[in-house]
């Protein structure tokens, strides 16, 4: 990360301080850049960030105010939009309607992501780490059978097809399988444990590990950045999945929250009746309720995913 | 390794790599290194069930399914579900949305992502820098559906965009329910969700510059506009270039799109909003023609692999970097 963040620039810094003539040329103008850069950068990240501020404001908006039109800038400007407005009574509606349902889907969800994210990491690696070793002579076939699956698959009926057939269908596998290895991170997985010093893992052949050993206390310990960031995301890909629920999860008990919320949101067709005729508050204050976790965790694990990005494309 | 090594070394006269056949070279690869294959045996298991049995599956474009028969279809082999799809109109409009959709995108978030990373480059002050990263990137881990979510309630006649549409004195729209917004809700939206996490790439290359190209470029009197026109540019046009091959391999796939148009769309903007993969879906899930929306389903897969395998290619022999 601390790559990222720029050495070429801190240097180029140095350059100009140290060479008096050229800063005097061109300061004028560096100085305006600087400044419109400065300007052009806080708008974006404030038209970035408006989205979910808005969420927020909305889901704290009590329901009279909503119902009044009274969250917009008119109603502001003429101080009808007061702190009377605020209210909690959303979130305290939206976690005990229909008997706590909103909390059911969100355990499920949990529950999802933590074995999901267990199983995907525990047979990701298993796959990636033999992959690594180029001196395993089956990798020859078994690359290229990995791989093909990135450029061509089943498509989505095949799928479907298939999973119906396994009887997966209303069962908590049909939402974890579909997705329990990503060819795409196994690659990222493989190119981190190539970058593993070879003498360390013979070493520990040498003091009599066998390749279970050297995979387990030498290989695994040394990856961690690795396994973190596929933690990360593993971890998003389960608790952000909505499409496979609505595939195979019919029964509403076993739905995760981000399919409620697609038929909340989508509101058409929703099996809810009264979900069709949700208002704003309601359905922003599910959204915060379900981007939450991401976002309060989201900062500090960012250097991680940042890190499994570089790792896939300084292999590309 | 040392142990393959201890074995070669223990019998020098056998090991003579020519003269073993494939059969038992791959015998003694198994008996040194079993417990890698034992490892791999499970995921291998799961590879052949969940993605190539389902590939093989695509045989349903052929053949007749029946609901709780076999996987691959009964009955001798038809074209007929083939011409019927090519000679339906909606299938050619949502062909031609996945298209335009897929292009306008491409259009405007790679220059605009790469603008984006140059001007990053530019920020002095690391941790306004790294603020603005952290916040740039948040977008793309939020779910489809939050983001689909956000874009009704802002886009809403209720909402924001409408109110501040009105305080400038227009008229309200309701962008959702319209066909001509939804190619600049789609592109606006992919853009806003992506822009910051496109750049890690650029970024990492930048990084990767020497400094003492930008020392040289500073003796010979470049400024630092020219700086960045002939040192940074040149120096990550690999990288550019990879990005743009593969963002055109990636053109037909539907890849991220399903997700936003299933989510966005509705059956007032089908005429610009439906594409192959949610017509797919349409057919095949919800109206149960299996063996209609598998032939579809299978004809994009088929464009999508020869784009990819063309792009990764061209890759390969342009900047010397391919995906895989």
């Amino acid at each position: 990360m601390s790559d990222i963040t720029n050495t070429a620039p801190e240097l180029r810094k140095e350059i100009h301080i140290h060479n008096p003539k050229n800063k005097i040329k061109e300061s004028a103008a560096y100085k305006t850049f600087t400044a419109c850069n400065f300007i052009l950068m806080a708008i974006i990240s404030l038209v970035t960030l408006f989205p979910f501020l808005y969420l927020i404001v909305q889901s704290f908006t009590s329901d009279h105010a909503i119902i009044a039109g009274e969250l917009s800038i008119q109603s502001f400007i003429d101080g009808k939009l007061t702190f009377e407005d605020f209210s909690i009574n959303t979130y305290i509606y939206v976690i005990t309607r229909n008997n706590h349902e909103f909390l059911r889907y969100y355990g499920n969800t949990i529950l999802y992501t933590i074995i999901g994210t267990v199983l995907s990491l525990f047979f990701s690696s298993i796959l990636a780490y033999p992959l690594s070793k180029p001196k395993l002579k089956v990798n020859k076939i078994l690359s290229p059978f990995i791989i093909f699956t990135m450029y061509f698959g089943g498509g989505l009926m095949a799928n479907y097809v298939l999973m119906l057939k396994l009887g997966l269908k209303n069962s908590m596998w049909g939402f974890i399988l579909p997705m329990l290895i990503s060819t795409y991170y196994v690659i990222l997985m493989r190119s981190f444990f190539m970058s593993i010093p070879k003498d360390l893992e013979e070493a520990g052949e040498i003091d009599g590990l066998n390749k279970f050993g050297v995979f387990w206390h030498i290989a695994r310990p040394l990856s961690t950045p690795i396994i973190a960031t596929m933690t990360l995301f593993y971890a998003v890909m389960y608790w952000n999945n909505w499409f496979n629920a609505k595939l195979y999860l019919q029964d509403k008990a076993k739905w995760p929250v981000a399919y409620f919320l697609q038929t909340i949101i989508r509101g058409a067709g929703a099996s809810d009746p009264d979900a069709q005729n949700m208002s704003a508050n309601i359905k922003s204050c599910a959204m915060v309720l379900t981007v939450l976790p991401i976002i309060c965790i989201y900062p500090f694990i960012q250097k991680y995913y940042v890190q499994g990005m570089m790792l896939g494309g300084v292999k590309e | 390794m040392s142990k393959n090594e201890q074995i070669q070394q223990e019998q020098p006269a056998e090991w003579t790599p020519t003269k073993l056949t494939l059969s038992r070279r791959m015998g003694k690869d198994f008996r040194i290194n079993w417990q890698l294959y034992v490892m791999f045996l499970f995921p291998v298991i799961y590879y052949i069930i969940f993605r190539y049995i389902p590939m093989f599956g695509n045989i349903l474009a052929f053949r007749k399914y029946y609901a709780g028969g076999n996987i691959f279809g009964e009955g001798p082999l038809t074209l007929k579900y083939f011409k019927q799809f090519i000679s339906a109109k909606p299938f050619w409009d949502a062909f031609k949305n996945t298209l335009i959709l897929n292009g306008l995108y491409l259009v405007f978030r790679f220059p605009l992502t790469l603008i984006f990373a140059l001007l990053l480059n530019e920020i002095r002050n690391l941790h306004w820098k790294k603020f603005v990263q952290t916040v740039s990137y948040l977008p793309h881990f939020i779910s489809m559906v939050i983001v689909c979510g956000m874009i009704k309630e802002l886009l809403s006649t209720s909402g924001p965009v409408n109110d501040i549409i009105q305080q400038l004195g227009g008229e309200k729209i309701n962008f959702i329910a319209l066909a001509e917004w939804f190619r600049t809700i789609f592109v606006a939206s992919g853009v806003w969700q992506s822009l910051g996490w496109g750049t890690i790439l650029y970024l990492a290359a930048m990084s990767g510059i020497n400094p003492s190209l930008y020392e040289a470029a500073t003796v010979d009197g470049a400024n630092h506009f020219q700086q960045v026109l002939h040192v940074t540019i040149p120096c990550i046009l690999p990288t550019i270039a990879t990005l743009l091959i593969l963002d055109i391999g990636g053109l037909v796939g539907s890849g991220g799109a399903f997700e936003k148009v299933y989510l966005l769309y509705s059956p007032l903007t089908y005429e610009t909003s439906d594409i192959v993969s949610t017509y797919v879906f349409r057919m095949g899930i919800e109206s149960g023609s299996i063996n209609f929306a598998t032939a579809v389903g299978l004809f994009e897969g088929l464009i999508n692999l020869v784009l990819l395998t063309a792009a990764n290619f061209v890759s390969r022999k342009v900047a010397n970097t391919s995906l895989w």
